[in-house]
């Protein structure tokens, strides 16, 4: 990446584009979507937050890992079980409403710290192949997961076959248990229904937020350094104005924007506080080491840091966190597939992470943001896409997984060969 | 190589500890379930034809790893250029033998195209290959899902009967074609086994003929490359031509090996059965005694033996045991993925890490 080339706007955009090819693509493909498909925007927006309050937490699980230099942690799965494991218990013993989801984040974290402390010593067993070990690992631990609950529950300790969480013959778990309405003593909603606003209200409130933030960083910038990142600011500033307007406008003229669903508060400041988590672990002597370990092992070592320690307590976190987020997605959903669920949990969020431009080396609470939006727009549209080009939502479904696969594979491959080249591997 | 008394340790390192350990369980297995009262023949006619069947399909993960680009986690590239070569000599209308050798040769010549491309991908991707193979092959069976859905063939034995596209399982029993290698010269030992004389003669050729190419120029190009690529690079080998010759063989085995899978199946199965494919053959072969970056043609022949035999006489002895459990569902999971995990502790110690 030369500075000479980089000197013309036109050059520059390229430049842009080449770096950030994923995102790029993948926003042409919500473009056209709208363009082709006759879909409403308020039905999307509504559609797009709400897979965003339920995929959120997962998705910002991957960051911290791939600091560390693990790359993307497929197992996350592994954490996602632990929640389940977590949830199939409080059922079991028929607890619900918000204690009980609190009950079930409290009960699978010991677990999570367990599991991410396995994966994390397997980790450091397969140094340079991280992430063909996590999948791999998910999908091991799919079978320790069904010898648990299809062979142990039943078996081993035994259950009274007419519970309803237990299979009719008595030995299992059902496959799909519901998990009632958080009103009712269930799960469903539990966190999401504690206290809702008004999707506008929401909006205007997160704006004026990041406007209050960016004002707040220009006037001190201002005070200290000079321009850098002053147009960033003011584009920021000027976006979140104008959602304002927007909103204030679509309150008063009352559009179809009013019939987005409600926001769940809880679920989103769960949300905002894990990235402001993340944020700020990585200010923290912990975070430095994180970074150090990510950039060369080998200096960390002899700089005097506990190398696989750090990348332990990464995985650990990362697992943590994946089940928490796998119990929020849950109880959103209402429903446990109890052998389906976790399955696909890691591919979608490292999917999702790598569409908003994150690698295996680098990623930001930004770029999982971005993401989640492309991705989870790219989700909703492709039915509906393949529906109006092609007459059969079918091909959409395909399509779409598609898109999935082939965006984990095509932006590993580009990083690594960029990488690759720039490093002139020749052998 | 100094000489030495064959001590038990020296045999488990010769032998490899995860095989042995297989082997034992296999053997395990088979005693129980001659004491459970099943026909220990059946199981073992099951596994013959098992192995037959997956054969190739492991051999094809050999290639690949001598060439140093870890087992071919993207072998469902191969399997839907087999797959292809099957739908288009169905549209062809060839049926029996002829419906073989077409699918073969169409299969083949899609391979060395697919294969090539793969090739150069993994020559650009050094040092990630094995995650960056696994989602290539996904993407690829996502891929085939729409050309299956689209593809504009008319053969009544292969389309819906209403609506594009084609079927999810092809029978090719209509076509003759089913159990065609099975039955070649097969014959019966006793009421309960019988031996699938021409698959088992078709899996041998094709190992022997893996074999003599790696004794070939080319195919020791391929071993050194994979062995050590300073050493290659200084004997003046194209590094990158033989990693690419020996993922076009892989691909080609492995079209190869769904032809002769699907006869033996009796079905062709399109859309998402080719998947997970991969893992199956990378866990048989490690299981036979290969490493990542290691293996011989008697890892392929024990391995597809050993684990095809124990996923197939574990089942009846396990649903015997635990009735209405899915037991052998789980433990294979567990085996195929435990031994892969495995193998990959074993890379960076070999190896120089990274």
């Amino acid at each position: 990446m030369s500075e000479l080339q980089r000197n013309t706007p036109a050059s520059r955009v390229a430049g842009w584009v080449t770096d950030n090819l994923v995102t790029v693509i993948f926003l042409a493909f919500t473009l056209i979507g709208f363009a082709v498909s006759n879909m409403s925007f308020s039905w999307f927006l509504g559609e797009l937050t709400g897979r965003i309050y339920r995929n959120g937490f997962l998705v910002l699980s991957l960051i911290i890992p791939v600091i560390a230099g693990l790359g993307l942690n497929f197992g996350i799965v592994v954490g996602a079980m632990a929640g389940q494991i977590a949830i199939v218990f409080i059922r079991y013993y028929n607890i619900g409403g918000t204690g009980g989801i609190l009950l079930a984040a409290l009960l699978a974290t010991p677990l999570a710290i367990l599991f991410g402390w396995a994966t994390g010593k397997l980790y450091n067993k397969t140094r340079g192949q991280e992430m063909i070990a996590s999948l791999i690992v998910g999908y091991f631990a799919n079978g320790l997961y069904q010898f648990l609950f299809l062979f142990a529950v039943g078996v081993i300790v035994k259950v009274p076959s007419d519970h309803p969480l237990i299979k009719p013959d008595g030995i299992g778990v059902r496959s799909t248990v519901d998990l009632g309405m958080a009103k009712d003593g269930g799960l469903k909603y539990s966190l999401d229904y504690i206290w809702r606003v008004d999707f506008l209200t929401g909006v205007i409130v997160i704006a004026a937020a990041i406007l209050a933030l960016q004002l707040f960083r220009l006037l001190r910038k201002n005070a200290r350094e000079k321009a850098a990142g002053k147009g960033v600011a003011i584009l920021n500033i000027v976006l979140s104005a104008a959602v304002i307007a927007v909103a204030v406008y679509s309150r008063i003229a009352r559009n179809s924007l009013t019939t987005v669903a409600k926001v769940p508060v809880v679920t989103v400041l769960l949300i905002a506080g894990l990235c402001v988590f993340i944020e700020l672990i990585l200010r923290t002597k912990l975070g430095q080491d994180f970074k150090a370990v990510g950039q060369s092992q080998h200096i960390s070592e002899v700089s005097g840091i506990n190398v696989d320690r750090t990348r332990i307590i990464a995985v650990i976190i990362s697992t943590v966190l994946a089940a928490w987020g796998q119990v929020i997605f849950i109880q959103n959903v209402g429903t446990l597939n109890t052998y389906n669920a976790h399955t696909q949990v890691g591919m979608f969020a490292v999917a999702s992470i790598l569409v908003g431009g994150a690698s295996t080396s680098k990623a930001t609470v930004k770029q999982a943001l971005v993401g989640m939006v492309l991705f989870n727009a790219m989700f909703i549209m492709s039915p509906e896409v393949g529906q109006a080009v092609f007459g059969q939502p079918l091909l959409g479904e395909y399509f779409r997984t598609f898109m999935v696969y082939g965006v984990i594979g095509f932006a590993l491959g580009l990083y690594v060969w960029k990488s690759n080249r720039r490093n002139k591997l020749t052998i | 190589m100094e000489e030495k008394k064959l001590t038990v340790n020296g045999l488990v390192r010769r032998i490899g500890l995860p095989t042995i350990i297989i082997g034992l369980f296999f053997a395990f297995v088979l005693v129980s379930a001659g004491f459970l009262g099943l026909s220990v023949p059946t199981l073992l006619s099951d596994t013959v034809r098992r192995a037959g069947m997956n054969g190739i399909l492991v051999l094809a993960m050999l290639p690949s790893i001598q060439s140093g680009t870890g087992p071919n986690f993207a072998l469902p590239i191969g399997v839907e250029c087999g797959l292809f070569g099957i739908v288009c000599a169905i549209e062809m209308g060839c049926t029996g033998w002829g419906w073989f050798g077409v699918s073969i040769l169409l299969g083949i010549a899609f391979a060395i195209a697919a294969g090539y491309l793969y090739g150069i991908l993994l020559n650009a991707v050094k040092g990630s290959e094995m995650t960056i193979a696994t989602y290539t092959g996904f993407s690829i069976v996502a891929f085939m899902c729409l050309i299956w859905l689209t593809v504009p063939f008319t053969s009544p034995h292969m389309g819906w009967f209403i609506g594009n596209g084609l079927r999810e399982t092809i029978q090719l029993d209509s076509l003759n074609a089913a159990m065609l290698l099975n039955n070649l010269w097969g014959f019966n030992i006793g009421p309960d086994f019988f031996f699938p004389t021409g698959m088992i003669l078709f899996f041998l050729l094709f190992c022997g003929i893996v074999w003599l190419f790696f004794r070939s120029k080319h195919g020791i190009a391929i071993s050194a490359v994979g062995a050590s690529n300073a050493f290659a690079n200084a004997s003046g080998l194209n590094i990158n031509r033989s990693r690419i010759l020996a993922n076009v063989l892989s691909t080609i085995l492995g079209a190869i090996g769904i032809v002769v899978y699907s006869q033996s199946y009796g079905y062709a199965q399109l859309y998402n059965a080719p998947l997970t494919m991969a893992f199956a053959a990378v866990a048989a072969i490690l299981i036979g005694g290969a490493t990542a970056s290691r293996a011989k043609v008697s890892h392929v022949i024990i391995g597809v033996f050993l684990f095809q035999g124990l996923l197939t006489s574990a089942m009846p002895v396990a649903n015997r045991v635990f009735a209405g459990t899915d037991l052998s569902e789980i433990m294979r999971m567990m085996i195929q993925n435990g031994i892969i995990l495995y193998a990959l502790t074993q890379v960076s110690k070999g190896g120089k890490s990274a």
